[in-house]
């Protein structure tokens, strides 16, 4: 800014009516020495010292990811009743909408007719009934009997298919893992049962989480499939209810094991904890726009009067520039404290 | 002193001074417009108002140092790659510093938040200051985000797939999927840092620029009737401001 | 069904002095539910915060311009 502009800056800034929340008169005052160089590394050196004491004494938790083998393994009935769903369509993946796939009706609302999610579309598209279980079992090899039951599936009519799903859905619900092999009361299940039974043991042998992560490519850095899997079923679920990570258990401020976790997320966790959003299905969308709303609030807290006062009613900052006002009253000082005769 | 055509004196370096000819280069304008803003002793200064006498004018300072920390250790961890901490005693070492570096500089970020807030220190063309600093802090928010999505555990697995309900729900989850671990890696160690150190630069450049904001006037009933300009830090530049800005 | 806990799922937390592995404790005050750990440090932040304020600053020297 050139002196030429200066002045006609300052002056109409200093047409403005003084207004206490939102201008600073000029200081004139005295100023004290001040080595900022030493004050930045002196902080180094202490946030350096605490930061080293905490990790020798705390360490970081790291608890082992779970995978479609250590689901199948420690409840491969869970993995069935999962699975089966995938089959049929029924699981929360098939049902979500964008941006896995197109099932309409399902997609969150801010209000009214307002979703952004359905107004970006199927980016990342899942057919949990192919992703998740035809493909996978057409990669065995030296299974016979498991590629005649796809066979006979995938040739089947919708109705059909639909008659062998819904029965094993209500069979599976009362099944059991014995000597290795899922056992269901009997009923009339057709090729599913075999393809569910080898989809459990090819989930336990680690070959599924292998078959889901390389589906597109050798190097997988994308792990959607198979973590949507899992999260269908109860096991990883249940190991974070264990942990106080449900969404319900202000999960989103936490951490496994005694850690802290995030305190910052308080208030975005807070309105999943009240009536309504405890109950709305279209919670996440309703809480984010009032989440941003607030956001929008804290970052504009100088432009709004009534808000930006708070500070002087409030009077903490008597206690900050204590000694400032000190040695106002004393008449030592002659900044910006004192009436404006006595500037110097 | 810096008018448009005044040719500054050389500099210590014994480089050739601006010709005349030269002053409407971009390179020289850019110059003279960050040495205007930014004079040595205002970006390092050696003085400070008197009224800069409390401990919770040291939690800015504290943040920024914990911000160095995570980086640093950041940068340790990105040698080794990202699965080195679950394979090594040294690598969870690190990863642990990594951690209490980044709860400390919220925890900072946050006492700093509460101080300037009760001290209104957007007042005197400050609120750019202040909306810096706030938008500083939700990048952060959203880099520590993307930090334990890329963790490679349980935790991450978590999260990810619970927070990808709200994200999808605003439609972004179509570009931004919080399951791709590669994308919500190189959004953590590369764009997001990114985005936040110029944040953070551009807060600290505003806070030298304008200087700590002064306190209330110390008679509620005395205040002055006409708002004036931000006090300057005392220095050759900002004295010749000053008499400028003195003609009321 | 067994149902695997934090501790049980091979949690690595060692060379740590303090475990802080084991299940967290929580505290519960109507609907809010809070772990020890942020609790506590909600409790340091807001102690720090008025030690900051209170705390007598020393008053620097030097001469005034």
């Amino acid at each position: 800014m050139s002196a030429a502009t200066q002045p006609t800056e300052a002056a109409r800034h200093r047409r403005r009516r003084f207004k206490v929340d939102r201008d600073a008169e000029e200081w004139h005052g005295p100023y004290v020495r001040y080595d900022i160089v030493k004050e930045f590394t002196l902080a180094l050196i202490v946030v350096l010292l605490i930061t080293v004491v905490a990790s020798i004494l705390f360490s970081s938790p790291d608890v082992r990811p779970v995978t479609l083998r250590s689901w199948a393994t420690a409840n491969p009935v869970d993995f069935a009743q999962t699975a089966i769903t995938e089959l049929d369509g029924t699981s929360a993946t098939a049902g979500y909408g964008p941006p896995y796939n197109s099932t309409p009706g399902v997609s969150q609302h801010i209000i009214g007719p307002i979703s952004l999610e359905s107004a970006f579309g199927v980016h990342h598209p899942i057919n949990t009934m192919k992703d998740y279980v035809i493909d996978p079992l057409e990669t065995l090899p030296n299974a016979p009997a498991v590629h005649a039951a796809l066979t006979s599936y995938t040739s089947a009519s919708p109705s059909l298919q639909q008659k062998w799903t819904g029965a094993y859905e209500k069979g599976v619900a009362k099944a059991s893992f014995t000597n290795g092999s899922l056992t269901l009361p009997p009923g009339n299940y057709g090729p599913v049962a075999p393809m569910i039974s080898s989809l459990t043991s090819m989930a336990r042998s680690g070959a599924l989480d292998g078959a889901l992560v390389s589906s597109s490519q050798f190097y997988g850095t994308d792990y959607t499939k198979p973590l949507l899997f899992i999260a269908n079923g109860t096991y990883m679920a249940n190991l974070a209810a264990a942990e106080h990570l449900q969404g319900g258990q202000w999960g989103m401020m936490n951490e496994t094991g005694s850690y802290p976790g995030q305190a910052w997320l308080w208030l975005y966790t807070m309105w999943y904890q009240i009536s309504p959003f405890t109950t709305s299905s279209n919670a996440d969308a309703q809480v984010w726009a009032i989440m941003m709303i607030l956001t929008l609030a804290l970052a504009l807290v100088p432009f709004i009067p009534g808000v930006r006062s708070i500070p002087r009613r409030v009077g903490l900052y008597r206690l900050i520039w204590r000694q400032h006002y000190r040695s106002v009253e004393a008449g030592a000082g002659t900044g910006s404290g004192g009436p404006p005769a006595a500037a110097s | 002193m810096s008018a448009d055509t005044a040719v500054p004196a050389a500099p210590a370096t014994g480089a050739p001074a601006l010709l005349p000819e030269d002053a409407d280069q971009w390179t020289a304008r850019v110059r003279r417009r960050a040495v205007g803003a930014f004079p040595p002793e205002r970006l390092l200064p050696d003085r400070q108002p008197a009224y800069v006498a409390s401990w919770i004018y040291v939690f800015g300072v504290l943040t920024l140092t914990s911000l160095v920390v995570v980086l640093l250790s950041g940068a340790v961890l990105a040698l080794e790659g990202p699965s080195w901490w679950h394979q090594s005693s040294v690598g969870l070492f690190v990863n642990s510093t990594h951690l209490w570096s980044v709860e400390l500089f919220f925890f900072f970020m946050v006492v700093h938040l509460w101080g300037k807030f009760f001290m209104a220190a957007w007042r005197g063309r400050r609120r750019a200051t202040w909306v810096t600093g706030v938008v500083a802090f939700l990048v952060s928010i959203g880099t520590a985000f993307t930090g334990y999505l890329s963790q490679q555990n349980f935790d991450s697995q978590w999260i990810g797939t619970q927070a990808k309900d709200g994200i999808n729900a605003t439609g972004a989850g179509a570009f931004f999927n919080v399951l791709n671990f590669g994308q919500m890696l190189m959004w953590h160690i590369l764009l997001l840092p990114l985005v936040l150190g110029l944040f953070v630069v551009v807060h600290v450049l505003l806070v030298r620029k304008r200087g700590v904001v002064p306190p209330f006037p110390a008679k509620p009933a005395v205040v002055p009737a006409l708002a004036t300009e931000v006090a300057p830090v005392p220095s050759a530049a900002a004295a010749a401001d000053e008499e400028i800005g003195e003609q009321r | 069904m067994p149902i695997l806990s934090a501790d049980q799922a091979a949690s690595r937390v060692f060379g740590a002095v303090v475990n802080l592995g084991k299940p967290g404790t929580y505290l519960h005050w109507g609907f809010i539910q809070l772990s020890l750990a942020n609790f506590v440090l909600i409790v340091v932040m807001i102690a720090v915060f008025l030690a900051a304020i209170l705390l007598p600053f020393p008053h620097r020297g030097g001469p005034r311009s």
